[in-house]
């Protein structure tokens, strides 16, 4: 696609008309190219790219069916009702389900949740709602009261993951679409750069994980602009809810966010290119990657030898909030070996990921 | 999960250790003590490496490095990251002819003066000898004069700096060093007054600030390259730190460049004709700025404007983080360095018999580090960077219409097609007019290092010793 430069040409005096049907009288810049636009073109231009990465990559068969990663948020709601329209328009014959998680934050989740119950209603999609609460018997406002406010977004983040699939298993699934945007994919490739993380910047611009694990994942918006998707959610004047969340504040992924606004003023395209930055990075064969096996205590997916949302739960049970929390040494080797969790339960916390359908 | 230094509030081993009590003073007491006692709390402080002097403290606070070592340990540390930089990989060898680039900043004056330093050990060495068989390395000044890009017209301050950069290199002797005082319009062809206007024009067409920016550093490494060639050296050294590589890393990530950036980040880059190192790569720019303080070596200061460009912008990002945690850039650099560098990222193998044997073993144990590194076939003819061969672009139109500003533009990468080129055909065709000669060769030419490299490889075998059969 031809970009067009820094400045766009600008056109003397009125007469002004949409790049591209040259019909109608632009509503809006496009903040991914800065071309000046109508609505309907709009529309048309952001579903069909959509369309484009969906049929390109491969990313659904016909006949699956595919669970949408629904938080209530901006992201997820354009998510649910673009897959819908396109599933529609262009016959994928999929079968589309709402999977949400309840993390526990008052005055934030809880909020964001009746409004994933009105999608349900509003775009005719099956809901699964998942809580923190039923899978860890903690909430993250019970979390956040014990470790503090850093680190929150490490618990949570990890808790979710698993959580999305063991309601994907519920619900049973193929896959899962979540709504990561370009911004999103752009800010993990600078996150991974700065923390020193080489096997996750080597993962993180993939469109489709997970695909020899239970249940694969893929991000129908790794090329959207967060922006766009804003923009489309408010002129079609979807419902959604826009707060974020009340732990974010202190999260490193801050620093990352601020800078990709700043570069996103200056070079729109700056943000794709650093996911193509990271699509072309290539890793240097001697570098030791985990290996992939799995935990010991729940059998879910594991690069050591307990999961790593075992091991936060344990120290969050033990009252060791730091457990799991930076560079550790014998953690997963030592401690874990001579505890012995139980599994009498009832509540599906301690049950074995082997144990629920796939 | 990555753990990096005072952002992880995690109360693991490493806090311990820094709370030990600190060792008392006293010459005898601190010798016998093998005790590793890792940075002391405020107060009663002892150089963390000779535990006998006390640290030196910087007024406002050095950050990272404050209070940690003492004057002369700091200053071995940062000069023993140097030699082993150069050491380990082959950089300057006895029978090289050594070009500085100097820029005036205290990065590029630490790496003049640390290169000072070891061609005067070398010459003592020499002169004490008896048999006088290992030559001397020759050392050569270069400062790429870019007011013509910068300035509207000759200017005092200018005049002044350029005056004290002579003043500078004629201090730093025996032995003696000749400076090159190269104006950056000397690349374009022409009389003196033809190359400024050129040079104007040329700057003038790129419209995007980082892009005029970049195209300048690219302009100036071809002034460097021209100077070593026509004045016989070996090598070009910059001054470039750990800091400005984390810089560059985030740079090349922001522009599309993530495929090339391997390239750029080496200790060594041999795409050129004189190879280019980079010995400063792992000291920070805060240390060579506290040496430059520490030791009273003069830097001078440019007169020229600061842009609003994206490398301004990543410049104080990175600022930003390493403040918040003050070991960020290194960590940066060190992700960067498990991307795998590509052949030309060691000094080619010299079969010279002149040569030192001592010195090819050295070479040649430094480039099998490199195994499994990539051999890219075509490089962009305005960055030089090496180009991913499925994405080389195909010409479509017809022959007719390929003209030759049509056929550089298409070999150029995606990020110089963008931010340098200019987009109308014109304004491209105008552009092409103007460039230096040796950047328009490089489209034209095909891969000198390709070539060069499939010589070494066949190299033993080749009973001539030119290519006239060509």
């Amino acid at each position: 696609m031809e970009e067009t430069a820094a400045k766009p040409r600008r056109s003397g005096g009125g007469g002004r008309q949409c790049c591209i049907c040259h019909e109608r009288r632009p509503a809006l810049k496009r903040p991914k190219t800065l071309e000046q636009i109508c609505r309907e073109c709009f529309y048309a231009v952001f579903e069909e790219e959509i369309h484009q990465v969906i049929v390109e990559n491969q990313l659904f068969k016909p006949g699956e069916r595919i669970g949408i990663g629904a938080s209530g948020g901006k992201d997820s709601t354009v998510l649910a009702y673009v897959l819908s329209e396109l599933n529609k328009r262009h016959n994928y014959g999929l079968d589309l389900f709402l999977l949400s998680v309840d993390e526990g934050i008052t005055g934030y989740r809880d909020d964001s949740l009746e409004t994933v119950k009105r999608n349900e209603v509003q775009y005719g999609l099956p809901l699964k709602i998942v809580s923190y609460k039923d899978l860890y018997g903690w909430t993250m406002d019970e979390i956040v009261k014990m470790i503090g406010l850093k680190n929150n977004c490490t618990f949570c983040g990890v808790f979710r993951r698993q959580a999305l699939d063991r309601g994907a298993a519920l619900l049973k699934v193929d896959k899962l679409a979540t709504g990561h945007n370009a911004d999103d994919i752009a800010e993990t490739v600078l996150l991974n750069i700065l923390r020193g993380d080489i096997a996750r910047l080597s993962r993180c611009t993939s469109i489709t994980t997970g695909e020899d694990g239970p249940i694969p994942r893929c991000k129908p918006f790794k090329y959207s602009y967060e922006k766009e998707i804003v923009m489309y959610a408010y002129f079609k004047k979807l419902d959604y809810f826009s707060t974020e969340c009340i732990y974010s504040p202190n999260a490193y992924r801050g620093f990352a966010r601020e800078f990709i606004k700043d570069l996103e003023r200056i070079r729109p395209r700056a943000i794709l290119d650093i996911i193509k930055s990271g699509e072309d990075f290539r890793i240097a064969t001697s570098t030791k990657m985990p290996e992939q096996g799995t935990c010991e205590r729940c059998g879910y997916i594991s690069s050591q030898k307990w999961c790593k949302a075992c091991v936060l739960l344990e120290g969050l049970n033990r009252g060791m909030p730091k457990l799991g929390i930076g560079r550790s040494r014998g953690l997963n080797s030592n401690q874990m070996k001579t505890d012995k969790p139980t599994s009498r339960t009832k509540s599906i916390e301690s049950k074995q990921c082997g144990s629920l359908d796939f | 999960m990555a753990c990096n230094g005072s952002a992880c509030q995690s109360g693991c081993y490493k806090k311990g250790d820094e709370l030990a009590a600190p060792e008392e003073g006293g010459a005898a007491a601190a010798s016998n003590s093998n005790s590793n006692s890792s940075s002391n709390g405020s107060g009663n402080n002892l150089c963390v490496k000779c535990k006998v002097k006390e640290p030196f403290t910087v007024a406002g606070g050095g950050g990272g490095e404050d209070g940690r070592f003492c004057a002369e340990c700091f200053r071995s540390n940062l000069f023993g990251k140097f030699r082993h930089a150069v050491t380990s990989n082959a950089m300057i060898g006895p029978t090289d002819n050594v070009l500085v680039a100097f820029s005036g900043g205290p990065a590029s004056r630490v790496a003049l003066q640390f290169v000072h330093e070891l061609q005067y050990k070398a010459q003592k060495n020499f002169d004490a000898s008896r048999d006088r068989s290992l030559p001397v390395f020759g050392v050569g000044v270069a400062f790429v004069d870019e007011s013509a890009a910068h300035l509207p017209s000759s200017d005092k301050a200018m005049d002044q700096a350029i005056e004290d950069v002579k003043s500078l290199v004629l201090e730093l002797s025996p032995p003696a060093k000749e400076l090159h005082h190269f104006p950056i319009e000397s690349i374009c062809s022409g009389d003196s007054s033809d190359q400024r206007e050129k040079l104007k024009e040329v700057l003038n067409a790129v419209t995007d600030a980082t892009g005029k920016e970049d195209f300048l550093v690219h302009l100036r490494m071809l002034a460097l390259q021209k100077i070593a060639s026509e004045n016989g050296y070996t090598r070009v050294v910059l001054g470039s730190c750990t800091s400005r590589i984390a810089c560059h890393v985030i740079s090349a990530t922001v522009k599309g460049r993530g495929y090339s950036l391997p390239a750029d980040i080496q200790y060594v880059d041999a795409r050129w004709e004189a190879p280019v190192v980079l010995p400063l790569h792992d000291c920070l720019a805060q240390e060579l700025n506290m040496l430059c303080h520490l030791d009273g070596l003069k830097t001078i200061e440019l007169p020229y404007e600061p842009q609003s460009t994206i490398n301004s912008l990543i410049s104080s990002f990175v600022a930003l983080l390493q403040e918040e945690n003050p070991s960020r850039e290194s960590t940066i650099v060190r992700t960067a360095g498990k991307l795998t560098p590509f052949a030309f990222n060691r000094i080619p193998e010299i079969n010279d018999t002149n040569v030192p044997l001592a010195t090819r073993r050295r070479q040649k144990r430094s480039s099998l580090k490199l195994n499994g590194s990539i051999s890219s076939e075509s490089f962009c003819p305005m960055c030089y960077s090496p180009l991913i061969q499925s994405k080389v672009q195909a010409l479509d139109t017809p022959e007719a219409s390929k003209t030759n500003s049509y056929i550089f533009g298409s070999s150029c990468c995606s990020s110089c097609r963008f931010q340098i080129l200019p987009q109308d055909p014109l304004c491209m065709e105008h552009f092409y007019s103007h460039l230096p000669p040796p950047l328009v060769a490089r489209a034209s030419s095909g891969n000198a290092h390709d070539i060069r490299s499939l010589r070494e490889h066949i190299q033993d075998y080749l009973l001539l010793d030119s290519d006239n059969e060509q």
